[in-house]
């Protein structure tokens, strides 16, 4: 049980190659925190950075208030579920989670007493003799789960352990691993692509995008408040709808409407983002764009409508009851509360 | 040798029906060029066997298939002879013949594992140059060595047969023969195991990195045990070559009776006019005898798909 700090941590391999750039993040005791951003943005590398697979470049990871730069992998402390799960394939379920605590030199019974109760915790207590081989993917991931659970680290690292199963079940590994991390009260440092995964999971969550951390903050915040374009996009599906505006004062002008902001901002050329779910079936007088419907989605709980306004694209989730058909154009309202601006240059949200 | 577990084609198709007709014809150009080169692989063994049964006189006149014509001229002379210990001392060939061939099998694959273990996983500087130049000794053929080795065997470490055994400590005149076949064995265990080792899969070696496992119990507890399959088939090929080996023995211990190996006492079972060659047929059946009971016990290890269940699903 630990806090994490990234301290202005950097990793280059090449003078030109740059993966993370002075990242700097507090992850509390105790907390949930997932890093998230597309493939290639330098969040495994973050992570395998703490765990000491990777050499740090520049800056200090501190784990509590020990900074590990220098210290072993095995030193640190700390467990790692792999993506892959990296199970032994020739050691039965029992040794796979046994294995750590041998490397520990820790005592026969008290070896055997840590092995069953995280086996029980998992719901392995049956599978113990099986060779990983003669497991399924989610009894796999539970393995490698275990095999980090026995060990009491101070901090769990998880690198998309959720990515090789199953839509199903991913959702319930989902609630599971949540359920642990509540059961443990443990430090959790998630890395995935996925952003329900990091919404639905995260304590907070920290975006990241070549190699420079975006945002830092609660599902919430990250959401209701982007403070950039690649978090407002990359956060929300369908993603945040992005329209050209040119602002003057407090009223931006799209290509198919004109409305008036809820703050002034400096004249010029600017992004205007809002949810689909900002837009409604009821037009308002302040602010109504009639939508030329392309396409219209129906999924019960919702219906997503597609096309254009004025000359953007944009897509609506609106009430399922509404009737619209392909071809329509209907007038919908927008909830300036659920506005943002960006800066056209810089990308960084004035609201 | 593959490590992932290959698919078999299981037919769903009903018997006999066309689909079903269709799969199993399909298979047939398979199944007559296995059993076309198995047979071909097998004449001569076959030959050699009826051969060691025939007396001497039969054998330098007709071919062996002609002796099923006139069963009655089978004899175990040859065996009998062979195996008296007057005429040719073939447990002591035996005996020598095993003291050769497990330390010059055991050497190169110990230390070809340990060496190869390094260049696939650990970082060194020149661990590419040395691969390469490791990769290109493959090529050096061994005759070329023969005289520098035996030169420095002899003159700088006065290492002859006859040295050796005047020490009376045992297996000691055995000691340059295991040495060369352990140098000339390296490269390529080493080049093989260190392919394989190579292909298992990095997460675990990172994997067992944070559960705090060394270099050493990650080689012994991990590595090796993934490897067993790689590790069987260096053991036989390296077993065969060590057991059927003439020349390198030959030029290291000689053909002193008290260290010289089957093969040596094989070769001097006939003259070169021809004599005692129906000794041969039944001799080599004697030395056949060991790596196929080498290859039938490690044969088991070629598990296919040993890597199973390891990463991914």
């Amino acid at each position: 049980m630990s806090s994490v700090t990234y301290d202005h941590v950097v990793k280059r391999y090449t003078a030109d190659i740059t993966v993370v750039k002075d990242m700097y993040v507090e992850i509390k005791d105790k907390e949930f925190m997932v890093l998230v951003g597309p493939s290639g943005c330098g969040k495994s590398t973050a992570l395998r950075m703490l765990a000491g697979l990777e050499s740090i470049t520049e800056g200090e990871i501190r784990i509590g208030d020990r900074v590990v730069n220098n210290v072993a992998a095995k030193d640190r402390d700390i467990a790692m579920v792999f993506q892959s799960y990296a199970l032994y394939p020739h050691m039965s379920v029992y040794d796979n989670m046994a294995f750590p605590l041998q490397m520990a030199h820790m005592k026969k019974p008290d070896i055997d007493r840590r092995v069953r109760s995280a086996s029980k915790i998992l719901g392995l207590d049956n599978f113990l003799s099986r060779k990983p081989r003669a497991l399924s993917g989610g009894q796999r991931q539970r393995v490698a789960l275990g095999r980090a659970i026995v060990r009491s680290p101070k901090v769990f690292l998880l690198d998309e352990p959720l990515s090789n199963l199953d839509a199903k079940l991913r959702g319930q590994t989902r609630i599971e691993l949540q359920k642990l991390h509540r059961e443990l009260e443990t430090t959790f440092i998630y890395v995935t692509h996925d952003q329900v995964e990091a919404m639905t999971m995260g304590d907070r969550i920290a975006i990241m995008n070549a190699g420079i951390l975006q945002q830092v903050g609660t599902p919430g915040d990250v959401y209701d408040h982007p403070a950039n374009l690649f978090v407002a996009g990359f956060i929300g599906t369908p993603t945040m709808n992005f329209v050209p505006v040119t602002t003057s004062d407090s009223s931006a002008k799209a290509s198919g409407f004109e409305l008036k902001l809820p703050k002034s901002v400096p004249a010029g050329k600017g992004m205007l983002g809002f949810r689909p779910e900002a837009l409604t079936d009821r037009p308002s007088e302040i602010s109504t764009l009639e939508m030329k419907v392309d396409v219209v989605e129906r999924l019960g709980s919702d219906q997503f409508l597609y096309g254009q306004v004025g000359s953007d694209a944009v897509t609506a989730r609106v009430d399922p009851r509404m009737k619209v058909e392909p071809g329509d154009s209907v007038k919908l309202g927008l909830d300036v509360r659920g506005l943002h601006l960006f800066d056209a240059q810089s990308e960084a949200a004035f609201f | 040798m593959t490590v992932a577990a290959a698919a078999q084609p299981t037919s769903s198709a009903t018997m006999f029906s066309p689909k079903w007709i269709a799969e199993h014809l399909s298979r047939w150009p398979l199944h007559i060029a296995v059993i076309g080169l198995t047979a071909a692989w097998m004449v001569p063994t076959i030959g050699l066997l009826v051969s060691s049964f025939r007396p001497f006189s039969g054998q330098a006149t007709s071919g062996w298939w002609t002796a099923f014509a006139n069963p009655t001229t089978f004899t175990i002379s040859n065996y009998t002879q062979v195996l008296s210990a007057g005429t040719t001392n073939l447990g002591q060939a035996f005996f020598n013949s095993f003291m050769i061939a497990v330390p010059a099998t055991v050497l190169p694959v110990t230390i070809g594992a340990f060496a190869a273990y390094a260049f696939a996983w650990m970082k060194f500087p020149g661990r590419n140059g040395l691969f390469l130049a490791l990769v290109g000794l493959l090529a050096v053929p061994l005759q070329l060595t023969f005289i520098p080795v035996l030169s420095f065997y002899v003159q700088h470490l006065h290492w002859t047969t006859n040295n050796l055994e005047a020490t009376g400590i045992p297996g000691l005149p055995w000691v340059p023969l295991w040495l060369a076949h352990a140098g000339y064995g390296l490269p390529f265990s080493i080049y093989l195991l260190a392919n394989f080792f190579r292909a298992l899969p990095s997460d675990l070696f990172e994997s067992a990195e944070i559960d705090g496992a060394g270099t050493l119990t990650v080689f012994f507890r991990i590595v090796l045990p993934l490897s067993v399959p790689a590790l069987a088939s260096l053991v036989i090929f390296q077993f065969l070559w060590v057991w059927n080996d003439l020349l390198v023995a030959l030029i290291y211990v000689g053909g002193t009776p008290s260290v010289a190996p089957l093969t040596v006492n094989l070769a001097g079972l006939t003259t070169s006019l021809g004599q005692g060659s129906n000794l041969l047929t039944s001799a080599a059946f004697f030395s056949m005898i060991v790596p196929l009971i080498v290859f039938l016990s490690l044969q088991r290890y070629f598990v296919r798909g040993i890597l199973a269940g390891s990463v991914k699903g």
